[in-house]
């Protein structure tokens, strides 16, 4: 624990952020400003996700840290060193153990529960900002629920690439009245976004705090005769034969070869220690 | 003119009164009245600096004036004043009803957006929300505005200046609006461009039967386009009436030497 008070950040900012947090959780979808805190390590790195977390951590969780799906990376191994040390609280892989889940480009394959929160690292809150650099515009764009420039960017997709070619940070309309940016998630995870769990999403550099609160309404955007498609590889898992998670495809070789497998690993995991087998896999959990 | 008839059993489409912009102690425009009718073009002409486009701003509600009334015929409502409308009515009058025209297209165009993208916004802002349809109509427009529509997916920093200032229309009448305040649509044109652009304006205004304020300070332009003229002098109007008897048998001394002016051009 060091010298550091309870999760790095003292009390008072704390405070500041829950008050963002709650206001957020009342309205869902709205962009709630905060003054984010310096933190060490670079933006990037999940500055606002860290805070969100860190003003939620209580002694009793247990957090997990995934970044792209997987525990093992170095993003997700710092952020979650760095609470093991400043805030000594336990941490986990599985999914199904933690009561915190900070996440940086995917939503959990595993259906998440009442008792759990997902904490989002988010680069770019505005969702207009591609078609409206104006921050004094966009903010009131959305107090006017003018969202026409949404579909103008979805229609340029269409235009130039025969669909909608936006894969990642897909657009969504929560509770019927604020368009929203889901923080690159891959547009797969969209239909994810209507759960059981609390969703707070962090963005340190913007200095946003905004939320989905327990089985809020959340659309992906669409037009009639383009309608919003969750996508993904139309392959199963090699490792777990899965065919309904979202994939990462692998290089094995210079000669070309591929492989298929579940960016959420401890997904990929829990089902081979169930017994499920893919192409290049063995019940073991060992990959050819 | 058709628009002396209208006056007797029409509400006007719109009404301006005593419209007043200050620039702290300087005239912006002082004391503005008059009734547009429906399908009417009103001419503002005047110098440089004489409070033409600060009156079509005043009267657009891109500033807040000092005084005075813009009272629009609402289709749902009637004659409402857009002064004391709240903002989210004024900016849906302004995507709906309402159609402003800039001098320079990068204005009013999203050059970062294709054509077809440029005159769908509207649509789109308006609750459209089949791809398709939207297309039709962007294509359909661009033909209106004499552009290809195999120039549909280009952005308009690949057009020449007359063709985004078409764009530019298209993209504003794409929703059918009322009423059009245009500030100076043919300035900055060659000539030749210009002639063009007058030519579809016209035929574009009498087709849709458009009610429009154009500012200009070049007297051809309200010669073919507008029914009705002011002349505004430091903030004044000093003249108004038919066009062609303001510009054939002006009264006012300042309008004597507008006209005159011209024609030594
Ligand atoms: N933002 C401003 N602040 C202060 N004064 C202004 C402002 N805009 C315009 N004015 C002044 O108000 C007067 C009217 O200007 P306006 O732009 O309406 O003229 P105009 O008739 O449109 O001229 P032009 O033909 O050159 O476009 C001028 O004296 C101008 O200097
Ligand atoms: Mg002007």
């Amino acid at each position: 624990m060091d010298d550091y008070n309870f999760a790095y950040l003292d009390e008072q900012t704390k405070r500041m952020i829950r008050r963002a947090i709650l206001k957020g959780l009342a309205v869902p979808g709205y962009q709630v400003p905060f003054a984010s805190r310096e933190m060490p390590m670079p933006y990037g790195w999940g500055t606002g996700g860290v805070q969100v977390s860190a003003a939620t951590l209580t002694p009793k969780d247990t957090l997990k840290v995934i970044d792209q799906g997987a525990d093992d990376t170095t993003n997700a191994v710092s952020i979650r060193k760095f609470f093991e040390r400043t805030a000594g609280v336990a941490t986990t892989e599985e999914t199904t153990k933690a009561s915190i889940i900070q996440t940086r480009h995917r939503i959990p394959e595993a259906d998440l529960t009442e008792d759990q929160i997902l904490v989002y690292q988010v680069p770019i809150p505005e969702p207009l900002r591609f078609l409206e650099p104006r921050e004094t515009e966009t903010r009131k764009m959305h107090s006017l629920e003018e969202y026409g420039l949404m579909h103008v960017k979805l229609y340029e997709d269409i235009s130039q690439h025969g669909d909608i070619a936006t894969s990642y940070a897909y657009p969504v309309k929560v509770e019927d009245r604020y368009v929203m940016d889901p923080s690159p998630i891959p547009k797969f995870d969209n239909p994810k976004l209507e759960m059981a769990a609390i969703q707070l999403f962090g963005a340190g550099r913007e200095q946003r705090i905004y939320a989905v609160p327990p089985y809020t309404k959340v659309v992906s955007l669409d037009f009639e005769d383009y309608p919003f498609e969750a996508s993904k590889a139309d392959h199963p898992c090699d490792l777990c034969g899965s065919e309904h998670s979202y994939l990462d495809e692998v290089i094995l070789d210079d000669a070309g070869n591929r492989m298929f497998v579940c960016s959420d690993t401890d997904y990929c995991r829990s089902r081979r220690a169930e017994g499920h087998v893919g192409r290049l896999g063995d019940s073991e959990g060992e990959a050819a | 003119m058709g628009a002396q008839v209208k006056e007797q059993d029409m509400t006007p489409l719109l009404q301006v009164n005593a419209l007043t912009k200050m620039y702290g102690p300087r005239i912006g425009c002082k004391d503005v009245s008059f009734d547009l009718y429906p399908g009417e073009v009103m001419g503002i002409v005047g110098e440089s600096g004489s409070g033409k486009s600060t009156l079509l701003n005043a009267m657009a509600g891109h500033h807040a004036p000092d005084q005075g009334e813009v009272v629009f015929d609402t289709r749902v409502d009637g004659p409402v004043d857009t002064l004391k409308m709240s903002e989210p009515e004024r900016r849906m009058l302004g995507r709906t009803d309402w159609a402003f025209v800039h001098q320079h297209a990068r204005d009013g165009l999203r050059m970062s957006v294709s054509a077809g993208g440029n005159i769908g916004e509207r649509l789109m802002a308006v609750g459209g929300r089949h791809y398709g349809e939207i297309r039709t109509q962007a294509a359909d427009w661009l033909g209106r505005v004499e552009i290809s529509d195999s120039r549909i997916d280009d952005r308009p920093s690949a057009f020449s200046g007359g063709m985004q200032q078409r764009l530019q229309i298209a993209r504003n009448l794409v929703t059918g609006p009322r009423l059009v305040f245009m500030d100076e649509p043919t300035g900055g044109l060659d000539v030749s461009v210009q002639a063009r652009l007058l030519d579809l304006l016209r035929s574009l205004v009498r087709e849709m039967g458009l009610s429009a304020i154009i500012v200009t300070h070049d007297l051809a332009v309200v010669r073919l386009l507008a029914d009705r003229l002011m002349v505004m002098k430091d903030g004044h109007v000093v003249e108004s009436g038919l066009t062609d008897q303001v510009l054939d048998d002006p009264q006012h001394a300042y309008t004597q030497l507008l006209v005159s002016s011209v024609l030594q051009v």
